[in-house]
């Protein structure tokens, strides 16, 4: 006899309410009326739904994940009053020809509401050499010609020391700044007065990506990175001698998620050298800061930044040991991403930065420089410089954005998707983390592959139309060179008479003062005990140059190679 | 179209500017697409990058710039020709204003590729340059 077949089981849902009829309708309306189900993903390569609900956001974690502005995690931001309290940093990115045009540039810049000094030393500078050593056609083309300690003083004059932060790309050894101390002297203002950020102190986002930097081998870079901070906490408590790039990785291709994990881990592996220095965590995590892209990848960058502030408090307090909240604040300036601007239809720049400008504020920075609309044609002009900084002032003054703390907060797809980038950056850190942490991750050309990767998946993306790129790849239009302006160049005389100066300069000094310098710096690369930064700054005040103060330095720690990693 | 043979370039860049993200995607893009691609970090010096190319003898050079450093390209044009390296072609990749193109020509620059081209493009461009030089170099 056949076994009786079993009634089939029954399962009792709770009935439906009439917000899960109305979500079972939304979807079947929005199934229905979608021709193409196309899956979207970020740049990070998460998914992306076309609707986030409650489903998509537990509320009751608020406390846990969100908190509030200025306390643990701060997710919603590192101070209580964030932009409505104090607005953040206008810092526009200059640097040209000479000193003096320097200065010029600067006051007008200043004059027209930005609020601090930033620099930005030519490409020679970058590189270790002095003007009379390098190619005589590329001076002063992307940055200022500045090789002394006198340059310096030319190139701030009227500038107040004592009240005016100064921001400069000052990659090790860090002369930019020795040469700021030497005139803060001179001009009798403390060096405890003195404010502001070591632009790009990370060598090893210098080594995985963009590359503008002192060549000299990873060991003495690493030396003289914590030797920096260790002198700049102790006698120049309110600058800031650490930050940390993500900005670097992601504009040569890695991915948000991946330029925001290799930040991290990189602020891991320099706290962990200051740590093992027996430096104090809540001494100097307090002077670390960040620097980050902003991509026009809107709601992704919000995330991104949001992420980063939770897992950076956490680790700060947890990992690294800091007491302090001071310690666990996750500072950062941005810069609006230069790779997303187009040379076709130039002028459709300037929206795109005013887009990017705007996932950075409501991610919430302390600093923030908006690109001019023709970075991507040459170094930016007066007029691009000039309509970056409007951009910025219509943001904050006409559009109100700063009106309310962390505005995005709580949207169902924000919150979401600051979970999934944070487990995305999380994911990337314990890549590294298996590689021996990011000096580690760097020495074996892990994270420059990774990086390498990631920009060719982007150029495919766009090269295949998955990435529309107005003017590009879409809406392609005649185009009108009357917007390409002409390079801006340094006047070629005025040009050659500073290194005729600068030469005549250097023959008239002290030879004795410089070599005693020198030699001293030497011995401190030699001796383990010995603060190296401590020996630029003398040398500095001594009137040595940045190309002799480089020229020593990399005979004593060895010349630093880049993998060809393709 | 396609080649008998696999063109040869030198991907480089010569002067201060460190940002390789240009170079790294158009070498592994022309690798991809069947070259042989020989490719240096940045901040080659001129004579380093003309011994090189002669050693390696290759049929093209492709320069990426994104931060002046175009402007001593002429130079590098001056040495390849020193070296007798007359036929092999260069291209420029980067952000070269308007008039700089011009000056980049006439010195003996094939051609310059501005941000936003297709990557074939500047394959297919390299693929019949290349063609005709080993043409030419045969019937010599």
């Amino acid at each position: 006899m056949n076994k009786p077949v079993e009634p089939p089981q029954r399962f009792t849902s709770p009935p439906l309410t009439e917000g899960d009829r109305a979500e079972a309708k939304w979807q079947a309306e929005y199934a229905r009326e979608t021709s193409e189900d196309r899956t979207v993903v970020n740049r990070s390569g998460i998914p992306i739904a076309p609707l986030y609900t409650p489903a998509d956001w537990d509320s009751s974690r608020y406390d846990d994940t969100l908190g509030f502005p200025g306390q643990l995690p701060y997710t919603r931001g590192i101070y209580a009053t964030m932009h409505r309290g104090r607005t953040w940093t206008q810092r526009q990115l200059i640097g040209l020809g000479t000193p003096d045009d320097y200065n010029a540039r600067l006051r007008d810049i200043l004059a027209r509401g930005a609020s601090a000094v930033s620099l930005i030393p030519c490409n020679s500078v970058f590189r270790g050499y002095d003007m009379d050593e390098v190619h005589e056609e590329l001076l002063g083309t992307c940055g200022t010609v500045l090789n002394s300690a006198a340059h310096m003083d030319r190139a701030l004059e009227g500038v107040d020391l004592a009240r005016t932060s100064c921001a400069m790309n000052d990659p090790s050894p860090f002369t930019l700044l020795a040469f700021l101390f030497a005139v803060a002297r001179r001009r009798g203002v403390p060096w405890s007065a003195i404010a502001g950020t070591s632009n790009q102190s990370d060598y090893l986002s210098h080594y995985v990506a963009n590359h503008m930097f002192f060549r000299i081998a990873l060991p003495g870079a690493r030396r003289i990175l914590v030797d920096h901070i260790e002198f700049c906490n102790r006698l120049a408590p309110k600058w800031n001698p650490m930050s940390v790039v993500g900005q670097h990785m992601q504009q040569a291709g890695a991915t948000p998620a991946e330029a925001m994990a290799f930040a991290l881990s990189t602020a891991i592996q320099n706290a962990e050298d200051c740590r093992a220095r027996g430096m104090d965590p809540d001494r100097f995590l307090p002077r670390f800061t960040f620097f980050f892209d902003l991509s026009i990848s809107f709601f992704e960058e919000i995330a991104k930044l949001r992420a980063g502030r939770r897992i950076w408090a956490r680790i700060a307090r947890d990992r690294l040991g800091a007491k302090e909240p001071r310690a666990w604040r996750f500072k950062f300036h941005a810069q609006t991403s230069g790779v997303d601007l187009t040379r076709q239809q130039p002028l459709n720049n300037i929206a795109r930065v005013a887009v990017q400008a705007m996932a950075g504020i409501f991610g919430g920075l302390q600093s923030l420089h908006t690109d001019s609309y023709d970075e991507v044609l040459s170094c930016p002009a007066d007029v691009g410089a000039r309509i970056a900084v409007a951009t910025q002032n219509i943001l904050r003054e006409e559009a109100h954005l700063t009106d309310v703390i962390d505005p995005l907060g709580g949207s169902y797809y924000v919150e979401r998707l600051t979970d999934q980038m944070e487990a995305e950056i999380l994911r990337v850190m314990k890549i590294v983390g298996d590689a021996g942490g990011m000096y580690g991750a760097v020495e074996s050309g892990l994270v420059q592959r990774m990086i390498g990767d990631s920009a060719r998946r982007a150029q495919a993306r766009v090269e295949s139309g998955e990435e529309t790129i107005v003017g590009v790849n879409r809406y392609q239009a005649e185009e009108d060179s009357s917007a390409r302006q002409p390079l801006a160049r340094p006047d070629p005389a005025r040009m050659k008479a500073h290194v005729a100066s600068f030469r005549a300069w250097k023959a008239a000094r002290s030879q004795a003062a410089v070599d005693g310098a020198l030699d001293a710096l030497a011995a401190a690369a030699e001796s383990a005990k010995a603060n190296v930064f401590e020996q630029v700054v003398a040398a500095a005040e001594s009137g040595c140059t940045h190309g002799e103060i480089c020229g020593r330095l990399r005979r004593a720690f060895g010349f630093g190679h880049v993998q060809a990693i393709v | 179209m396609t080649t008998d043979f696999r063109p040869k370039v030198l991907i480089t860049k010569i002067g201060f500017d460190g940002h390789d993200r240009g170079s790294r995607v158009v070498a592994a893009y022309l690798r991809d697409a069947g070259m042989e691609v020989i490719y240096t970090p940045p901040w080659q010096e001129i004579p380093a990058v003309v011994k090189l190319a002669v050693e390696e003898d290759v049929d093209a050079i492709g320069v990426s710039s994104l931060a002046t450093d175009h402007l001593i390209v002429p130079k590098l044009m001056d040495a390849l020709r020193a070296a007798g390296l007359d036929d092999v072609i260069v291209v420029l990749g980067g952000i070269v204003p308007d008039g700089d193109e011009q000056m980049l020509l006439r010195s003996g620059v094939a051609r310059v590729f501005h941000p936003g081209v297709a990557l074939e493009e500047i394959a297919q461009y390299l693929r019949e340059a290349t063609t005709k030089i080993r043409a030419a170099r045969a019937a010599a």
